[in-house]
């Protein structure tokens, strides 16, 4: 399954958190495990019918439902500020297996728990081939208002050394209903697939932008160790990621998303900005619900057991995090950094300061024009520098 | 019970061993007469066992009990024992008795490595006789010969004796005979031994006895005592290893070293038993350590001879030298700040080693640091493994270099010990410092050695068999050639069965030209080199396809090239980065990307800006060893 879990300090024996700063916002991820088939390149947390024990999909909305009602205890006995939610994400896993009732249930619990901002943005992630009319109204109707479709490509070779099942001819039609039904729509792509030329990728882009969405994502291909394609790729049957060409493609895209209209703002996304990705980005707090979730409350970072069955009877019987670590300043200032130098927002640039970062590292990366000054007082990666961020970063903190 | 039995069983022990049959009473220092006094050393190549050896004999002698022993005693320092072998030479007095007769036997421990020669000497004179041990297995080494020739030079009684006589692949005979054709004398008595077992042990103490010339001199005459060794402790400041000579020496008297005549207080004086036991003095012929209380031990050289204020000798003892270095390298640490703390361990080590010395030096690619003159690459590599592993500095050593004499056009001449510092303009000459290099091997292994020698430039001097199959070939060779790892290359070439020594033989002209290495344009002085014409394409060719592999990608594209003067020789480069981002990152990447974060800055300690160019620390040195001499850096 997915790789191993970060060593960390135990939960709190009074489930109490010490809270550090808080942030504005507040926002929920609901971690959906299941998928019908594992892709060769995923190394998700998820897991298909075989391997599941005696946890049933049917039914797994009960344990989800179950944290949320911890987690309002948690933060109020922790003297959270309570807030509404500005953001729900149901990711997976393939959270399109869940019936559109089994969502309702858990945003209606999140909604009475915490509840919702009226412009609240509520994505749910469906794979084409799962993303019928019906759920998507159902899902409509439950409280979703964006889908993002894990749609990768549309060069039907490359899905398949990716084992997607889906066809891409239907990826438009399914799209249009979407659309028409009243979701904000978000496609995902993956480049760098074994095989994949620059001219598939381009074909990919044009159709992708043929679609008329909100939003795009674009993922140079990551070979997780331990997953299917690593294997593949070290036994020989499918050549190295070239990250050269990756770079190609990732200009590609740039420019081909740029010109249709969608801005960039972050390494791998453009068009209109997804909250709840913002909202991690920026170090907000949110909590993460369902198996191997990672939240983030004020300067705690915890995650989940990981595996549903344990993760349930975890919940039941103690608490379901299996680790949590307490973040210092400079731990927090090195991920604003890490994680802000990767938007159009760019770091504060008292931020560099705090972390001693020397003035003449900075000059030097201006000068590359690998970063710029933006208005407010901050910096930001340019266009040619979005590549390098964590070099960059790297950089900064060592020199 | 069982445990009391265990304890009555163990003092037994050192009850026996103390009571050893063979010295009752150990001789009183300072009344010893040299007809009583045996001063031997042991000639032996490293692994042929003297330090087992030693070990035995320790024991035997009751000096040592059985719950003290520990494995190769006297090797001080943590780095002798892993390494097996000695660096710094220490004598012992041993008591044994022959026929009723009881004897001090002063046993010096020799150092055993092809840098340390000059020490090696003064050991030697310090002696009448010398065991010659050989390994029953592998036969006399070529470093062991050229100890030996010193020894005869000497006039010093050889004892030839083969060890590890246990060793299933013992071939008794065969060296006894090689022995023989050596050194003369029969076969027959040559004695055989196992350090292991201790067999033959007690029989080489009898013959010592029986064999080696008591030492002669003045009892009445101004003090001499020959200084062979001077070593640093913590808690004593400098330890000094002397051999007496003529006259006496007293505790608490005005001693003088004759080469600086510098005056100091004798603190202590004794002998080593195994440990420091302090007497009312030595007398002729007597081995044994003084203390003054200095704390550099250039103050008490090797080779010096110590006399009294009071009564001072007129002619100083023969054989002094100033410690030479042969091989020059320069230590930077990664860390700029890291500098005074390297001046700090470098002035502390120079307290227990007056070969080492060292200069500030300034390298535009590497910052401050030291240009450290050494007496051979171990040498230069223990020195750095002790300033990494005692004071925790981590450093990088610039590829090694010898001694070269410029003269330009105009006549005027350097002393070119860095390869950067080779002065610009018209050369007349270039002279590099030789050696004359002695190995032993196998006779099937000539060809391959003759072309290893070429090669390196060498000359052949000679060719002599030694018994059915072993040769010595000598061989006049550049210096430069053989500290880069010949030693190593000849031992692959060999199986491990050729065996090198070599020896100074001044300077030679030699078509020698700078090779300087440019990254983005820039020099990096830290990666020129000095090298023989005919090879300098060949070099620079390979330096650069070398430093393409080490560097890794940039930011931008990095040029590299070789140049001769403005002539640029090769070229490569490492090709600019495209891309250093991590595509996803959502709630549960944080923790491990941070993680990941903290790995990498672990990993970015280990490189060096040169310039605006991130250069691995171990490039500094791969980048100019040959492909034998990174293997053998790496199984060290």
């Amino acid at each position: 399954m997915s790789g191993p879990l970060p060593l960390g300090m135990p939960w709190p024996s009074d489930s109490k958190l010490a809270l550090r700063e808080q942030s504005d916002s507040f926002h929920a991820y609901v971690h959906i495990p299941f998928c019908k088939a594992r892709c060769g390149y995923c190394d998700f947390n998820t897991y298909i019918s075989s391997e599941l024990g005696s946890t049933k999909r049917e039914e797994f909305h009960k344990p989800l439902i179950q944290e949320i009602l911890l987690s309002q205890k948690v933060l109020a006995d922790s003297d959270f500020a309570p807030k509404k939610l500005a953001t729900v994400f149901f990711g997976g896993g393939t959270p399109s297996l869940f019936t559109a009732d089994q969502v309702s249930e858990i945003l209606s619990t999140l909604e009475s728990a915490f509840g919702l901002l009226p412009n609240c943005e509520v994505t749910l992630e469906a794979n084409p081939e799962s993303a019928s009319e019906e759920l998507m109204s159902g899902l409509k109707k439950a409280g979703i208002n964006r889908l993002s479709f894990g749609v990768q490509s549309f060069d039907p070779e490359i899905l398949r050394v990716l084992d997607r099942e889906h066809d891409p001819k239907t990826v438009a039609g399914i799209v249009a209903l979407a659309k028409q039904i009243g979701f904000k729509v978000s496609v995902d792509l993956i480049y760098g697939g074994p095989g994949e030329t620059l001219d598939s990728f381009r074909a990919t882009l044009m159709e992708a932008l043929e679609l008329g969405t909100q939003h795009i994502s674009a993922y140079s291909l990551i070979i997780e160790p331990g997953t299917k394609l690593a294997r593949q790729i070290a036994k020989g049957i499918y050549q190295e990621v070239d990250e050269d060409l990756n770079a190609q493609k990732f200009e590609l895209a740039s420019e081909l998303i740029g010109q249709a209209g969608l801005e960039w703002y972050e390494v791998a996304n453009w068009g209109e900005p997804s909250l709840h990705n913002l909202a991690y980005w920026q170090s907000k707090d949110w909590w993460g619900y369902g198996p191997g979730a990672h939240s983030h409350i004020a300067g705690n970072r915890f995650w989940n057991v990981k595996q549903p069955d344990a993760y349930a009877k975890a919940l039941s019987t103690h608490s379901q995090v299996a680790g949590m670590e307490v973040l210092t300043r400079n731990q927090q200032l090195e991920e604003s950094l890490m994680l802000e130098l990767r938007t159009i927002f760019g770091v504060e640039r008292k931020v560099f300061k705090e972390l001693g970062i020397s003035p003449a590292l900075v000059a030097e990366q201006l000068a590359l024009g690998a970063i710029e000054l933006i208005p407010g007082d901050r910096i930001r990666a340019t266009e040619s520098g979005r590549l390098f961020v964590d070099r960059i970063v790297l950089d900064f903190l060592t020199k | 019970m069982g445990k009391h039995r265990e304890r009555i069983k163990e003092s037994k022990s050192i009850t026996e061993v103390l009571l050893s049959p063979r010295a009752l009473k150990a001789l009183v220092p300072s009344e010893t007469s040299p007809e009583q006094i045996r001063n031997f050393c042991i000639i032996a190549h490293i692994d042929h066992g003297k330090s087992t050896l030693a070990d035995r004999m320790l024991q035997l002698t009751g000096i040592v009990n059985d719950r003290q022993m520990r494995a190769q005693y006297l090797d001080r320092m943590d780095i002798e024992r892993e390494r097996g072998i000695t660096i710094k030479s220490q004598a012992v007095r041993l008591p044994w008795e022959f026929e009723n007769i009881t004897y001090a036997m002063n046993m010096i421990d020799t150092p055993g490595h092809v840098d340390f020669t000059y020490e090696v000497s003064r050991s030697l004179a310090a002696c009448e006789g010398a065991v010659l041990l050989v390994d029953a297995a592998q036969g006399i080494e070529a470093q062991t010969l050229a100890n030996l020739y010193l020894a005869m030079e000497n006039d010093m009684e050889i004892i030839p004796v083969l060890n590890k006589i246990d060793l299933p692949a013992a071939q008794p005979e065969k060296y006894a005979e090689e022995l023989a054709n050596l050194i003369g004398g029969d076969p027959a008595d040559c004695l055989r031994v196992s350090g292991k077992t201790g067999e033959g042990v007690a029989e080489l103490l009898d013959r010592i006895v029986q064999k080696v010339p008591a030492p002669v001199g003045d009892p009445n005459a101004p003090a001499r005592a020959m200084i062979f060794d001077s070593v640093y402790d913590s808690y004593r400041g400098v330890v000094t290893y002397i051999r007496m000579i003529d006259g006496r020496l007293h505790p608490r008297e005005q001693i003088q070293m004759m080469s600086t005549k510098a005056v100091h207080e004798l603190l202590e004086i004794g002998v080593i038993s195994p440990e420091p036991v302090a007497s009312k003095g030595l007398s002729v012929g007597e081995v044994g350590y003084l203390i003054t209380g200095v704390k550099d031990v250039r103050q008490s050289k090797v080779g010096d001879t110590v006399t009294t204020k009071l009564k001072p000798a007129v002619t100083a003892l023969k054989g002094y030298a100033e410690p030479k270095p042969m091989v020059y390298s320069g230590l930077y640490p990664i860390d700029g700040s890291d500098y005074p703390n390297l001046r700090e361990a470098l002035d502390k080590l120079r307290l227990s080693d007056a070969s080492l010395v060292y200069e500030p030096e300034t390298s535009a690619a590497l910052g401050f640091g030291f240009r450290c003159g050494f007496l051979g690459l171990l040498h230069l590599e223990i020195i750095t493994e002790r300033l990494e592993r005692e004071f925790n500095l981590s450093l990088i050593a610039t590829a090694p270099s010898v001694v070269y004499q410029v003269t330009r056009e105009d006549g005027s001449a350097f002393v070119v010990t860095n390869p950067s510092e080779f002065p610009e303009g018209k050369i007349r000459e270039v002279k590099e410092p030789m050696v004359k290099a002695t190995i032993l091997s196998p006779k099937d292994y000539v060809g391959t050695i003759m072309e290893l020698c070429q090669q390196k430039r060498g000359v052949m001097v000679d060719r002599q068999y030694l018994g059915e199959d072993r040769v010595q070939l000598r061989y006049n060779l550049p210096l430069a050639e053989i500290v880069f790892y010949f030693f190593d290359q000849l031992k692959s070439k060999t199986q491990g069965y050729g065996s090198l020594d070599y020896e100074d033989d001044g300077f030679a002209v030699g078509e020698l030209v700078k090779v300087d290495l440019l990254l983005q344009g820039e020099k990096v002085d830290a990666f020129s080199s000095i090298v023989h014409r005919d090879k300098a394409y060949a070099h620079g060719t390979k330096i650069v396809g070398k430093l393409k592999e080490l560097i890794p990608r940039q930011q931008f594209e990095v040029p590299i090239q070789a140049a001769v003067g403005s002539r640029i020789i090769a070229r490569e480069s490492v090709r600019a980065m495209r891309k250093d981002v991590l595509a996803k990152c959502y709630g549960g990447d944080v923790s491990r990307k941070r993680k990941l974060l903290e790995k990498q800055k672990e990993g970015k300690k280990r490189m060096k800006m040169v310039g605006r160019v991130e250069v691995p620390q171990d490039a500094f040195i791969q980048a100019l060893s040959s492909d034998e001499g990174q293997k053998a850096e790496k199984k060290k």
